[in-house]
């Protein structure tokens, strides 16, 4: 077994604003717009460096997502910067029609997704918006886990020509993806390999999904654990090849069950290769104000709630 | 520039081309179409810088950017007849496997079509950003947009009218369809909005007003005058007044027409007022 270990936690969000500061170096057409988040988007240093890319919005998220669909034409790549709820739900249309529909090379970098914004409560907590983005045609969607690989995947898509959806967050969590690894839309990585349960996990459950592999090391049950960054197009290659050898899957998410990775997973489970799973993930609920490792407890998003269901599932076999 | 004549009979076979649309699929916006014919007309033939041939970028042209993406009959026809694509394509509208879907689409690879529009208030956004660009790519050609008054309505406009003032958008031209009409009335008795004008001004535009919007010498010396205030700090509004359904005695002053076809004693009727100047497609 594989051991993972880190230095230092770190925001994802932060990863988000080195990976822009760098393109702001690299890539000319690159421009960001925010809407009145700066600090929380940490896109402070592309700003200081390229006052000239940068567009402040103010409090107006669907403006912000046509001007960004404008600006595709004259051959700009604009990311888009506000908290998750207000980059998906509360401007769905002008989403989906002026960059979707319209086949728009923007870039909706997404922080504050799923409980662990914390104490600001359910206004802010949305659970629903990889589904939303998900079910949009054309729409490639990305949740990364940790620091180094947001600030990879944000890299990686200024190069791939077409609307990507980027959901990180706020906590600090453990850094402990190489700082250099590559990232490539839509390639699952292998990080344990196993024969008795396969754990796919996305953004901050791949941690707890590792931290659930090694205790169920300890008690004897080997896990095959699975960072799927990549939501859409998700890579049904290596979820059917880990199943073929385990029989069973957990899919660990901090998102609605309705419309997340897991029924994805199931789907490709149903064509393919019928499979027991079970979920880690809200259960058609909203979230409420709390300490991130509160949220994550009560509403059973963490390594223990991932082994709970990984010896349900195995038990289904 | 083409004479006052050859602009009036591109406007007519706009018309009928508008109305055999419709007629043809028994659906669609003829109403708006009709009263824009002149504008779009003086649009493309007169007004815009445009590059040979279609590139989505439009780098070094002029552009144009339909908000109000009902009134596609009107906008197609005028495309076809500005060379974009072949005017016998004009046969497809709304069918099956067209490009020329019921609202315009960028998704079906028209020509002379840079954003999907249909779904109302999101157009002066879009125009703001291709604004924006032509400033970072220190082009000095101008947007157009076009929007519809009922469309005001809704509110991103107004974030996007604050936003464009604010930022010195001055490389933009918005125009504001004042036919008064939309789908369940007159906008007096859906939804009063006070005067354009002074919301406009309020907000930091310079606003020119066309008084005869189916006047096609009133609609350039509008937006010529429209054109000498770009490029002095702030965006420019102009405020064309037209009637719904010109040009066709039955259809004019009425929201009847928005969204309904004519029928075939009704189209017969539309076209004799309107005889074929340059050929049916």
């Amino acid at each position: 077994m594989k051991t993972y270990t880190y230095t230092e936690k770190k925001d994802t969000r932060s990863g988000f604003g080195a990976g822009l500061a760098e393109l702001g170096r690299t890539n000319p057409n690159v421009v960001a717009l925010c809407a009145d988040l700066i600090g929380s988007l940490k896109m402070n240093t592309f700003i200081d460096e390229n006052p000239d890319r940068f567009f402040q919005i103010g409090i107006a998220e669907a403006n912000m997502m046509g001007i960004a669909a404008g600006l595709t034409i004259g051959g700009k790549i604009p990311f888009t910067g506000t908290f998750a709820n207000f980059s998906t739900g509360r401007v769905y249309d002008q989403i989906r029609q002026s960059i979707a529909y319209s086949g728009k090379n923007v870039k909706i970098c997404a922080s504050h997704a799923g409980l662990t914004l914390g104490e600001d409560g359910a206004t802010h907590q949305i659970l629903e918006d990889i589904g939303l983005m998900k079910m949009l045609p054309g729409m490639v969607v990305i949740n990364p886990c940790d620091y180094n690989q947001t600030k990879a995947a944000t890299i990686a898509i200024a190069d791939y020509d077409g609307p990507v959806y980027l959901r990180f967050g706020r906590p600090s969590v453990p850094v402990f993806m190489p700082e250099n690894e590559e990232f490539v839309i839509g390639k699952a990585i292998q990080l344990q390999e196993g024969n008795d349960v396969t754990i796919v996990a996305t953004g901050h459950l791949v941690w707890e999904a590792l931290e659930a592999a090694k205790t169920l090391n300890e008690e004897g049950v080997s896990a095959d654990v699975i960072n799927i960054h990549t939501i859409k197009p998700l890579d049904d290659e290596a979820i059917l090849k880990s199943v073929a050898k385990t029989g069973c899957i957990v899919t660990a998410e901090e998102h609605n069950y309705l419309g997340g990775l897991g029924e994805s997973v199931s789907r490709v489970l149903a064509l393919n290769n019928p499979t027991p799973q079970e979920f880690v993930a809200t259960n058609d609920t909203f979230g409420e104000s709390g300490t991130p490792a509160q949220l994550m407890a009560k509403y059973g998003l963490n390594s223990d709630a991932i082994i709970k269901k990984a010896k349900a599932v195995i038990a289904r076999k | 520039m083409a004479s006052t004549q050859q602009l009036e009979d591109l406007t007519t076979q706009v018309r009928r081309d508008i109305l055999r649309m419709v007629h043809k699929v028994n659906s669609g916006h003829p109403g708006g179409s009709l009263g824009c014919a002149e504008f779009f007309v003086a649009l493309y033939t007169e007004l815009l810088e445009r590059n040979e041939g279609f590139n989505m970028d439009g780098i070094g042209e002029d552009l144009f950017f339909l908000s109000n993406g009902h009134i596609s009959p009107v906008y197609y026809s005028v495309l076809a007849r500005s060379g974009y694509f072949d005017v016998d394509e004009l046969n497809t509208f709304r069918l099956i496997n067209s490009r020329l879907q019921g609202h315009p689409t960028t998704h079906e690879g028209l020509p002379g079509i840079r954003i999907a529009s249909g779904s109302l208030g999101q157009g002066m956004s879009v125009a703001i950003g291709a604004a924006q660009a032509k400033k970072l790519n220190d082009d000095n050609h101008l947007i157009y947009s076009l929007h519809g008054d009922g469309e005001l309505q809704e509110g991103q406009n107004w974030e996007a009218i604050m936003y464009a003032s604010a930022k010195k958008v001055d490389n933009l031209i918005s125009t504001i369809d004042l036919n008064g009409q939309q789908i369940d009335g007159s906008t007096d008795t859906v939804l009063p909005m006070g005067s354009i004008k002074e919301k406009f001004e309020a907000f930091g535009w310079v606003v020119i007003e066309i008084e005869n919007g189916n006047d096609i010498e009133s609609i350039l010396t509008g937006m010529n005058e429209a054109k000498s205030n770009t490029g002095q700090g702030k965006p420019v509004c102009v405020l064309l007044k037209t009637v719904m359904g010109n040009g066709i005695d039955f259809m004019m002053h009425t929201h009847a027409w928005h969204g309904k076809a004519p029928n075939d004693e009704q189209l017969a009727i539309g076209l004799a007022q309107n005889p074929v100047t340059l050929g049916d497609y």
